[in-house]
């Protein structure tokens, strides 16, 4: 059954190409919605066919590499050797993410079905949809770090298109003037700020083909158990990737763009940049989690990362009043998260909070789509309110998935965040200072969820009389209630000892993070008494977050009011976001155009390179104008010409 | 080393005599009774002196070319017959393959009518 | 000594193209214009003596008398040969209609200066070269003149014809020399007894003037004079043949020659060499910027690319070998589908051949540009198209001979040739045409053109395909 892994990935392919190359001239939106939905179903239903196989396997004979063709091989034998072959490999890991990709991927698919409704582009979404699932396939299934980049860089290449979807739309970029930029800006500076996390990811695969010869998971993992910790090549490479994933995570300092990705039509927010996409750095490491073993310090920089981005990214959360800027918020704080726990070593408590925060955030994304929907394009939540009376279905789902993320019992958060929280309490490579922020964030987190579902769904009608709300189409409102049964039991699959579980999911991902454990020396810990004290806390923080959000935004909306008043440094650095994207703008945009526009481009570029350039086509047609004057039409000229070169031939070869 | 040549320088010289005589002689026995349009250079009556960039027609050069074509056959031929015996069957297939060859071009030549005058 | 049906099989491509040749004659003998017929037919014996390059894709043996050698590497080459004879055949049809000349004398050219190239990369001796290049050479005159009536095509071929003589005279002077010093013209002989023909200096005399020979024919510099005139004047379809296979053919003999037995690597003959490729590859570079005619440009461009083919030459390393093989592959569909495109683009008297002509062709055909801005990549050198990896592997052959600076020099002047390659793709992308572009894609130049493309991207994307077949050879 593992060889049929290659088909997971060319069917989103295949239904690109069709709806690619014919999708303009289909004209029923309901056969492009069933090719492109069609295709990510059939795609999961083959990954689900693979994951059940594997169960009935032993865990150590899980990991299947299936390989495809090879793709560039020459010098075969000598030093300049190169050889890559695509090929798939499907593990623990691999598969998981194979099947959220899909499973989550495919319901976002019929629920664009809806949502898509009438767009002149409906075709070109779904093909651009369709790509994205291949690429980003091709991330979690590569065997090689070279195919895993060719994804990393296809979903980056999709997550544009689709940011600027709508692309002569007016959108708020952040660090652009209110009302000059488009979504096509947004697109641009996610674009970009990716591209520096890319060079940190090829600078990293080079140093491992450097290090290790090779570029397959396989051999460089090997190597790698080979050496000891504290290696100095490890410790680069690792930073790279962490570079790398920064980007792609949307960790600090590269988060800047995710906020602004929101540009994009909702269900792209939902797929790209809250369950898979963004989630690839959070993959990449766990993948590379031997390599990172082997660097202490670079663990310590990523739990601190994302320690940091957690807390800062939730702040911000609290005062937003774009719904979706929320959410884009609280995902940068939640895989914030999740680089917390792979900073402390607990690898599959980080693929763990990935998998249900897939769960809850497509669901709240998704919701907040519902909502815009009916809205009629507004975003504002301040415009909003009172609409659970019209959007019933929604309004439950959305609580489902705001219970969970805020991590209340027993809900799908509730049991990853946890995990994340007493890792980072109990493990070596944690700190009480890291428990003690996640769990702040925890709070913050209960508190902005519960203030936007609170100022959207509850309470009075902000809204002019020409919005009539509406219910969502099945298509739409179906999706909502599968994602919301997920985020409810979606913990169980990692219910821990302390809960009489038996963790299923760190069982399953056991022999995938074997060597990493092995090399760190991590020790399976019983059940503790001081668990059961934390979690008490954590949950009563979050409750915490959860009644004051509901006491501030039903009962007492003037303790906002005079919060804003008294503390408005405070509030305004929220509300700007720290101010990092004019930070950024000042630092690095503004100097670098600067620099650019007077040294490169008027110094250099004008001066330098013109100046070569010029000279360069003087010479050039002085050189012409000369061969010219040789290049006569006449045969006796070339002959001449000719005889010319014997002579100095044979000088050569006789004189020399 | 050079005696070997012997021989042949003998030719050359004995060759060298033969034809100078020759004509010596027949300057002296002959009778001479020129005309003008004997003592022109070609009897045929063509004037040698003239401009060099005359338009010859085309059919000169099919006929020479293609005898030149068809004499080369003779070249190879010759030998052939010459060893015929030790050659074998192999050499007369060989030579039937050749003179097939050549035979293809002949028709190709015959029905394009390269070997009419008009 | 003697033939057996072995010889026959193991050379069946030859065979096969040769038959094919010979029925056309009679064809052509037999019904007066019907080149339709022609074109099938041709069309069919060159893919049958594919088929049959294919099958007999294995190991090498002595075949005729010691004459002629078949096996991987001839039949790599053949292959070389056979697609680019297709690709003109499939391009000429409709490019010879529009010109009012199309008859079936042609085909049987192509065919026979096929034959001549499959001899060339097939042989085993100095005489089977010689009758090769002979054979592919005066089929090439005679189609450069193909438009009896047009007074660009009879210059085109009688420079070609008078310098094309001029070489083969110093080529057979060449042989003789060798011939005179080893005492034999057999390749795998004179291979043996190198070592002591190599310090005589009338054998090295005879080497450099059969290196000049091959250099007139690859067209490097200083033996290329002849190429812009002759391309130009040439009717487009033959030029695509001419740059394609004439010089796939010469540097399948070079290579055989230079590589394969007289294997001077290191020495003062790939030195030499080596100043050929980089004069080739600076001047044609250079040159082709300033000029305004499409036929010329290329002709340029090709003196160049035979410059960077021959930096393979000069490594002579094993990556050299694969690098000139592969270049070949990828200059032979990207120089005959560049052309094929000219030739669609081209109107009766020389008309539409500027390069101003090509102006806003998005606009009008944009199937036509889109495939020839992918020839313009492909020749500039950009990947992911397989002109990329010939560049790669012949620059990276450069280096590991120690020939960093040649490897420089063809880099520079790749970047040089990168200018007016991609300004024909921006005059057709982004300047608006006069809205008379007068190109008829017609079915059979759009097969050709297309697969083209298609292997160009194939081949690009996984160079391994060929490189792998290469790798067999050596």
């Amino acid at each position: 059954m593992t060889s049929f892994a290659p088909y997971i990935v060319f069917l989103p392919f295949i239904g690109f190409l069709v709806l690619g190359l014919f999708g303009s001239r289909i004209k029923s939106e309901k056969l492009i919605g069933i090719i492109g939905s069609g295709v990510v179903g059939v795609s999961f239903a083959i990954a689900m066919a693979i994951f059940v196989q594997m169960v009935g396997e032993e865990p150590h004979a899980r990991k299947h590499v299936v390989e495809l063709f090879t793709w560039i091989s020459a010098f075969t034998g000598t030093a300049s050797s190169i050889h890559v072959v695509v090929a798939y490999q499907v593990d623990q890991l691999s598969i998981l993410m194979t099947l959220i990709v899909t499973g989550v991927g495919f319901l976002i698919h019929v629920y664009s079905i809806g949502y898509m409704h009438g767009d002149a582009g409906f075709w070109r979404f779904f093909a651009y949809l369709n790509l994205f699932i291949f690429a980003m396939l091709n991330l979690v299934l590569a065997d090689n770090f070279l195919l895993m980049f060719l994804g990393w860089e296809g979903v980056g290449l999709c997550s544009y298109l689709l940011i600027g979807f709508w692309y002569d739309r007016k959108f708020d970029v952040g660090g652009y003037a209110a009302g000059t930029a488009t979504t096509n800006d947004a697109a641009r500076k996610a674009f970009i700020v990716n591209r520096i996390g890319d060079f940190g990811f090829i600078l990293a695969m080079l140093l491992i083909f450097h290090t290790f010869g090779s570029l397959r998971f396989d051999s460089v993992f090997n190597g790698a158990e080979l050496m000891s910790i504290g290696n100095q090549a490890a410790f680069w490479i690792t930073l790279l990737l962490f570079v790398g994933a920064t980007g792609k995570s949307a960790q600090i300092p590269l988060f800047v763009w995710l906020p602004d990705a929101m540009a994009g039509p909702t269900p792209v927010s939902a797929l790209i940049h809250a369950a898979t996409m963004v989630t690839a750095g959070v993959y990449m490491v766990a993948r590379c989690s031997i390599l990172f073993a082997l660097a202490p310090t670079t663990l310590q920089v990523v739990a601190i990362i994302g320690a940091l981005t957690a807390i800062v990214a939730a702040s911000i959360g609290l005062v937003q009043n774009d719904i979706k800027k929320i959410l884009a918020y609280s995902t940068v704080s939640q895989l914030g998260y999740m680089f917390l726990a792979l900073g402390v070593a607990a690898f599959s408590a980080g693929i763990f909070h990935l998998t249900t925060h897939a769960f809850f955030k497509a669901l709240l994304f998704l919701g907040s789509g519902a909502v815009i929907h009916a809205m009629h394009d507004e975003q504002d939540i301040q415009k909003m309110g009172g609409l659970k009376k019209y959007l019933p279905t929604t309004y439950k789902t959305f609580l489902i998935g705001a219970i969970a993320i805020a991590g209340i019992f027993p809900f799908a958060g509730f049991f990853s965040k946890d995990e994340i929280l007493w890792k980072a309490f109990s493990s070596e490579h944690g700190s009480v200072v890291m428990w003690a922020i996640g769990v702040i964030g925890a709070g913050l987190t209960a508190f902005y969820m519960f203030r936007l579902v609170i100022l959207t769904f509850e309470g009075t009608f902000r809204f002019g009389e020409e919005v009539h709300p509406h219910e969502a189409p099945k298509t739409m409102t179906v999706p909502l209630i599968i994602l919301a049964f997920l985020s409810l039991v979606g913990g169980f699959i990692g219910v821990p000892k302390s809960f009489f579980g038996n963790n299923m999911i760190e069982h399953w991902l056991a022999p995938v993070f074997e060597p990493a454990s092995t090399k760190l020396l991590l020790i399976e810990e019983g059940v503790h008494a001081t668990e059961y004290v934390l979690m008490a806390l954590s949950l009563g923080i979050a409750a915490a977050g959860i009644y004051g959000a509901w006491k501030v935004y039903t009962k007492r909306p003037d303790i906002a009011e005079s919060l804003r008043n008294k503390y408005t440094k405070v509030y305004s650095l929220l509300l700007n976001k720290y101010f990092v994207d004019e930070v950024y703008d000042k630092t690095v945009v503004g100097p670098t155009v600067k620099l650019s526009e007077k040294l490169l481009w008027k110094g250099f570029d004008v001066a330098v390179i013109d100046g070569a350039l010029n000279g360069m086509a003087s010479l050039v047609s002085v050189t012409a104008l000369w061969f010219r004057k040789i290049q006569t039409g006449i045969a006796q000229t070339y002959a001449v010409v000719f005889v010319g070169g014997i002579v100095f031939v044979l000088a050569w070869l006789i004189l020399k | 080393m050079i005696e070997q040549y012997y021989p042949i320088f003998v030719m050359i010289a004995g060759g060298v005599v033969f034809g100078v005589l020759m004509g010596k002689v027949n300057e002296f026995l002959g009778p001479s009774r020129p005309t003008e349009e004997k003592s022109s250079t070609y009897e045929s009556g063509m004037e040698p002196i003239k401009t060099a960039r005359e338009r010859f027609s085309i059919k000169f050069y099919m006929v020479a070319m293609l005898f030149i074509i068809f004499d080369i056959e003779v070249v190879f031929l010759y030998p052939w017959a010459v060893s015929y015996k030790q050659l074998g069957i192999q050499g007369f297939v060989t030579m039937f393959v050749f003179i097939a060859v050549l035979l293809v071009g002949y028709i190709y030549v015959w029905r394009k009518g390269a070997l009419e005058w008009d | 000594m003697s033939l057996n049906i072995a010889d026959f099989v193991s050379s069946s491509p030859l065979m096969a193209v040769t038959a094919t040749a010979l029925l056309l004659i009679l064809v052509e003998a037999s019904r007066k214009g019907r080149p339709g017929l022609s074109f099938t037919l041709s069309m069919a014996g060159l893919f049958a003596a594919s088929v049959f390059a294919v099958v007999n894709y294995s190991d090498e043996q002595i075949v005729f008398f010691g004459m002629l050698r078949q096996g991987w590497y001839a039949n790599f080459l053949n292959l070389v040969f056979l697609s680019a004879a297709m690709l003109t055949v499939l391009v000429s049809k409709p490019y010879l209609e529009r010109q009012g000349a199309h008859r079936g004398e042609y085909y049987i050219l192509i065919l026979f200066a096929t034959i001549g190239m499959m001899f060339m990369a097939g042989a085993n001796d100095l005489i089977v070269v010689f009758l090769g290049i002979e054979l592919m050479s005066l089929c090439l005159y005679v189609l450069a003149g193909f438009f009896r009536t047009k007074d660009t095509s009879n210059e085109s071929a009688l420079k070609y014809f008078l310098l094309g003589a001029f070489a083969t005279g110093f080529l057979l002077y060449g042989i003789t020399l060798i011939y005179g010093t080893a005492g034999t013209t057999n390749l795998e002989a004179i291979s043996k007894n190198l070592p002591t023909l190599s310090s005589q200096w009338m054998f090295m005399v005879g080497v450099g003037l059969l290196l000049t020979a091959f250099a007139f024919k690859v067209a490097a510099v200083p033996f290329h004079m002849w190429a812009p005139d002759v391309y130009e004047g040439a009717p487009t379809t033959v030029t695509a043949f001419m740059s394609t296979g004439a010089k796939a053919a010469a540097f399948a003999t070079f290579v055989l020659l230079f590589h394969q037995v007289f294997q001077f690597t290191g020495s003062k003959v790939n030195d030499l060499i080596a100043y050929i490729a980089a004069a080739s590859m600076v001047l044609g570079n250079v040159i082709a910027i300033a000029q305004a005619n499409i036929k010329r440009m290329l002709a340029y461009s090709s003196i160049a690319h035979a410059g960077y083919m021959l930096s393979g030459i000069a490594a002579g390393n094993s990556e050299g070998q694969t690098g000139i093989l592969f270049y070949l592959v990828a200059y032979t569909l990207m120089n005959v589908g560049a052309f094929g495109i000219v030739g669609l683009m081209e109107k009766v008297d020389d008309q539409n051949l500027q390069l101003d002509d090509y102006t806003g062709l998005s606009q009008q055909r944009p199937f036509l540009a889109a495939l020839m801005a992918i020839f313009m990549f492909s020749l500039a050198g950009v990947p992911p198209f397989a002109g990329f990896f010939g560049k790669y592997y012949v620059f990276l052959s450069a280096v590991k001979a120690d020939m960093t600076w040649l490897a420089v020099v063809g880099v520079m002047t790749s970047l040089v040739s990168a200018y007016y390659y991609l300004r024909i793709v921006v005059l057709m992308y982004f300047r608006d045409g006069k809205g008379d572009v007068a190109a008829q894609p017609a079915i059979p130049a759009l097969v050709a053109v297309t697969s083209s493309a298609i292997l160009l991207l194939q081949f690009g994307i996984f160079p391994s395909f060929i490189v792998n077949a290469v790798q067999k050879l050596f």
